[in-house]
């Protein structure tokens, strides 16, 4: 972990030493800003000159990389770099407070570094730990079940300089959570099986497609006719290859099945790399975990050496002359964007994780312009599975259009939150009994960009064919606000955009800020209209899937919850956001003062009814 | 050259060229289609949604006897390669209205104070808001924050109006071979920097005559002791909307 010193003196050696360990490679640039950053604490304007002269990248374009992911900084955090999860999930078991405790009891502001440089406490969007938050990274390490005992520990802890290393190791305890298992979670799987059974690639092909194996992400395209697209697209240039990209960037709000997956089921998922490696002609496999997963690389790449040594990985693989794969583990750095594939492979190439435009298609033009199959973590576990055990076992789970099953990953209001796997075509309402959720109002299915359920349709089926997920499963129960839920997913969009095209950049934001005006009870039809238009906008213009769906929750909870919203709105038709009493907001801060007098609203009235002011009084 | 292959754009037939793009082939056929980030010499970018079009609606008859449309999908025609045989829409109301929206929420994004606007007249925004009957900026403005940098002698750069184009990144990269401009941030945090330590533009090997100085299409990268100098009613859109002529925005050379 960080224990290097801030000032940024001998960060040159630093810097050298993270360059020659990447060959000075530009497309390793996400790996040297991390790893420089995990020893000299930030990215110092000195460091990016050097990183760019060292790659041979324009600076600019290095800085505009450092500036693109949350977890990089510009500008020095502190030693101690405190980001609590701001989920909804995390903000029902109350985060709020807890941060608030934190922050009063470090004299700190959110956002801002301690005057002694010391600690910096701040917000980030869903680490993956929604069945056991409130939770908070501390220099990127999950700290799970916050309390408020935990929160004063930590600050204490943080006091006192205690290196990270020193803390209860209770604290980092992250849990698999398991409560149901089925055909992938309860499999009888050795490492090596899939490998043991592989016959041609061509054969390994067909059972993939026979098995209606289709993408765990939730867009859920055919896993074969993927496989089958890069398998005959040719590599192109000086370097013409094949790869296979497992996508961990796990970041859909509420969702942590892949972590638990990575964390216990590795091998099935390496194995299902390998598997596409083998059936695409790919000698070079990536995971792109997701920077909230840091904590996972070393215990991952622990797993890769093991089963390099058992020659389930390297040259002539299990004996087999010509089969040759290895996987390296490639780690995002806080952007949920990165999650679409294409965004994804940007980042890996060491860019800003800006979505590419479409055509051409990964599978033909993907990492460094070669044919790519990406695939989800349950995907490429499945796919190992049904290499081990045939397409005929796997078909015979789920339904007709989706065979197999889904692994859930399930928050919010029920008594045994955790990871469950069903076969598909599992109704919403089963799902709800198994957990232990009572008087649901409500279920946020897919995530942020998903849809959200109302009990009237809790008779839906877990499917393609009804309702996809990537495997997210927030559950409300009634005495929730769900108005709250879509703002909270409203800032969690704005927060998220990549910036690229105007729709999503703009659109994100005022959604974000028409809540928040309704909120405080400035809204009216006014906004409501507003609102509409925006989620139009966003639906029909945006670049990528993030601007398409950043409205959806907005949309169906005004459909569906609509006495939420209006419990808020103002009468009257039209009121600005503006609040002349929030405009002396600053004013009182600095004066100190926050008497009735250095109120408007009420001054105002005051002096309407004809009752004296104070001196000083803004009226 | 083989046979001319055409598509449809609001019911009218275009031609074009294998590797042409929608907005090319429109343009080179003298039919305009709003757009900001788009420029006929450079890649297509797709990043502005000015040039959003409507591709394949159809139109079905019900079982009860009712003709229902069905919306084709949405698209950036800049960045998607026509084909013979589509039916392109794109002066419809709902795409309009979608780009008057648009329009507006890169009005309010920005501080766009056009009367002391030294592009005034002959800015792509302003001219497409005319254009396309933008009466006022509709959402609450964001009022944001954005510094000035004066540190070259011969460039300044007023970011407050900075739509995020592209434009002079790609120039600068592409034409001038200096990599003088790059995006940082993201979302709503998103800006233009410099390639120079300290950020300033002073610092950067940027010339006056680079292509990357004057391409921008709305007031940021403007040329000092250079202001006002057409009077008004004279300006380039004032003469003419910046729908008029179409040709001078199709594309110059072979590109995708
Ligand atoms: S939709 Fe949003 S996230 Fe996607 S490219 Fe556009 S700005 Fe980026
Ligand atoms: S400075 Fe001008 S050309 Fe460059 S991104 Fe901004 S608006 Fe586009
Ligand atoms: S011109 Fe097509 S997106 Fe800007």
């Amino acid at each position: 972990m960080p224990n290097g010193n801030s000032s940024g003196s001998g960060s040159g050696a630093v810097v050298a030493a993270v360059l020659a360990r990447h060959g000075s490679d530009g497309t390793r640039l996400m790996q040297i800003l991390r790893e420089i950053q995990e020893e000299a604490e930030w990215l110092s304007p000195d460091t990016l000159t050097r990183v760019a002269e060292g790659t041979g990248l324009p600076r600019a374009r290095v800085e505009g990389v450092a500036g693109f992911y949350h977890f990089f900084h510009t500008e020095p955090l502190g030693r101690y770099r405190v980001l609590w999860s701001d989920n909804i999930t995390d903000r029902m078991a109350g985060n709020a407070d807890l941060m608030a405790r934190m922050c009063k009891k470090l004299w700190l502001k959110p956002g801002k570094v301690s005057e002694d440089g010391l600690v910096s406490v701040d917000t980030t969007s869903c680490t993956g730990l929604g069945d056991q938050g409130p939770a908070l990274l501390v220099n990127y390490r999950p700290v799970t079940r916050m309390t408020a005992e935990r929160v004063d520990q930590i600050v204490e802890l943080i006091r006192h300089k205690t290196p990270l290393a020193e803390w209860p190791a209770e604290f980092f305890k992250v849990e698999d959570n398991i409560q149901r298992k089925d055909a992938l979670l309860g499999a009888d799987f050795q490492p090596g099986d899939a490998l043991r059974a592989l016959k041609s690639p061509q054969e390994v092909l067909d059972a993939v497609k026979e098995s209606g194996l289709r993408g765990r992400g939730g867009a859920g395209f055919s896993t074969g006719q993927k496989w089958d697209f890069c398998r005959s697209a040719v590599g192109s240039g000086a370097n013409p290859a094949h790869y296979v990209v497992c996508n961990a960037d796990e970041g859909e709000p509420g969702t942590f099945k892949d972590r638990v997956l990575l964390s216990s089921y590795a091998d099935m998922v390496f194995e299902g790399m390998t598997v596409s490696g083998y059936v695409i002609g790919a000698k070079k496999g990536f995971v792109y975990l997701r920077g909230e997963y840091r904590y996972l690389l070393e215990p991952l790449n622990a797993v890769l050496e093991r089963r390099r040594a058992a020659k389930l990985l390297g040259q002539s693989i299990l004996g087999r002359t010509g089969f040759d794969f290895d996987i390296e583990l490639h780690l995002g750095a806080g952007a949920y964007v990165c999650g679409e594939e294409t965004a994804l492979l940007e980042s890996l190439e060491g860019k800003r994780g800006v979505p590419r435009k479409r055509p051409p298609f990964p599978v033909t033009s993907g990492y460094l312009g070669q044919p790519t199959a990406v695939n989800n973590v349950e995907t490429l576990a499945s796919a190992a599975l049904i290499a081990a055990k045939g397409a005929a076992w796997y078909k015979s789970i789920g339904t007709p259009k989706s065979s197999g099953t889904k692994i859930l990953s399930i928050s919010g209001d029920c008594q045994r939150p955790g990871v469950y796997e069903y076969p598909y075509g599992v109704k919403v309402s089963q799902i709800l009994a198994d957990c232990g959720a009572r008087d649901t109002q409500a279920c946020q299915i897919a995530g942020a960009s998903g849809l959200t359920v109302a009990p009237n349709e809790f008779g839906r089926r877990i499917a393609f064919e009804d309702i996809p997920t990537g495997g997210s499963f927030m559950v409300f129960d009634n005495t929730r606000d769900m108005f709250q839920v879509a703002r909270n997913f409203a800032h969690f969009f704005k927060h998220e955009s990549c910036g690229f095209c105007t729709p999503c950049r703009v659109g994100t934001t005022l959604l974000a800020n028409a809540m928040d005006k309704i909120d405080e009870g400035h809204g009216g039809e006014y906004d409501i209209n507003d609102i509409w238009r925006v989620i139009r906008t966003l639906k029909t213009a945006s670049h990528c899937g993030l601007g398409q769906t950043a409205g959806n929750c907005a949309a169906d909870t005004l459909q569906k919850f609509r006495p939420s919203y209006e419990l808020r709105l103002n009468v009257r038709d039209f009121e600005p956001a503006f609040d002349l009493d929030k405009a002396l907001s600053k004013m009182r801060e600095v004066t100190g003062r926050d008497d009735p007098g250095a109120h408007f609203h009420i001054a105002h009235r005051k002096s309407r009814a004809g009752l004296g002011t104070k001196a000083g009084d803004p009226s | 050259m083989s046979d001319p292959k055409t598509f449809f754009l609001d019911e009218e037939e275009i031609p074009f060229e294998e590797g042409q793009t929608i907005i090319q082939a429109a343009l080179s056929a003298g039919k305009y289609i709003p757009h900001l980030c788009y420029h006929p010499e450079f890649k297509p970018h797709g990043s502005c949604k000015l040039c959003t079009v409507r591709i394949d609606s159809r139109t079905v008859t019900t079982e009860d006897g009712q003709t229902v449309k069905i919306p084709g999908r949405a698209a950036a025609s800049c960045t998607t390669p026509a084909q013979a045989g589509q039916h392109v829409e794109s002066e419809v109301p709902e795409i309009l209205d979608l780009r008057r929206t648009l329009v507006q929420m890169l009005l309010v994004e920005g501080n766009h104070y056009c009367p002391s606007c030294e592009k005034s007249g002959k800015c792509m925004l302003q001219g497409l808001a005319y254009d396309l009957g933008v009466m006022d900026p509709h959402f609450p403005q964001y009022f944001s924050k954005r510094e000035v940098d004066a540190s070259h002698p011969d460039i300044l750069l007023d970011f407050n109006r900075c739509i995020l184009c592209e434009l002079c990144v790609r120039a600068s990269a592409e034409v001038d071979k200096k990599n003088v401009f790059a995006l940082s941030g993201r979302g709503n945090t998103k800006h233009l920097i410099c390639n120079s330590e300290s950020g300033k533009l002073g610092d950067t090997n940027l010339a006056a005559t680079d292509k990357a100085a004057n391409v921008c299409p709305v007031g940021v990268i403007l040329h000092k002791r250079h202001g006002f100098e057409v009077p008004y009613g004279q300006r380039r859109f004032d003469r003419a909307p910046i729908s008029d002529n179409p040709a001078q925005y199709a594309p110059v050379k072979e590109q995708v």
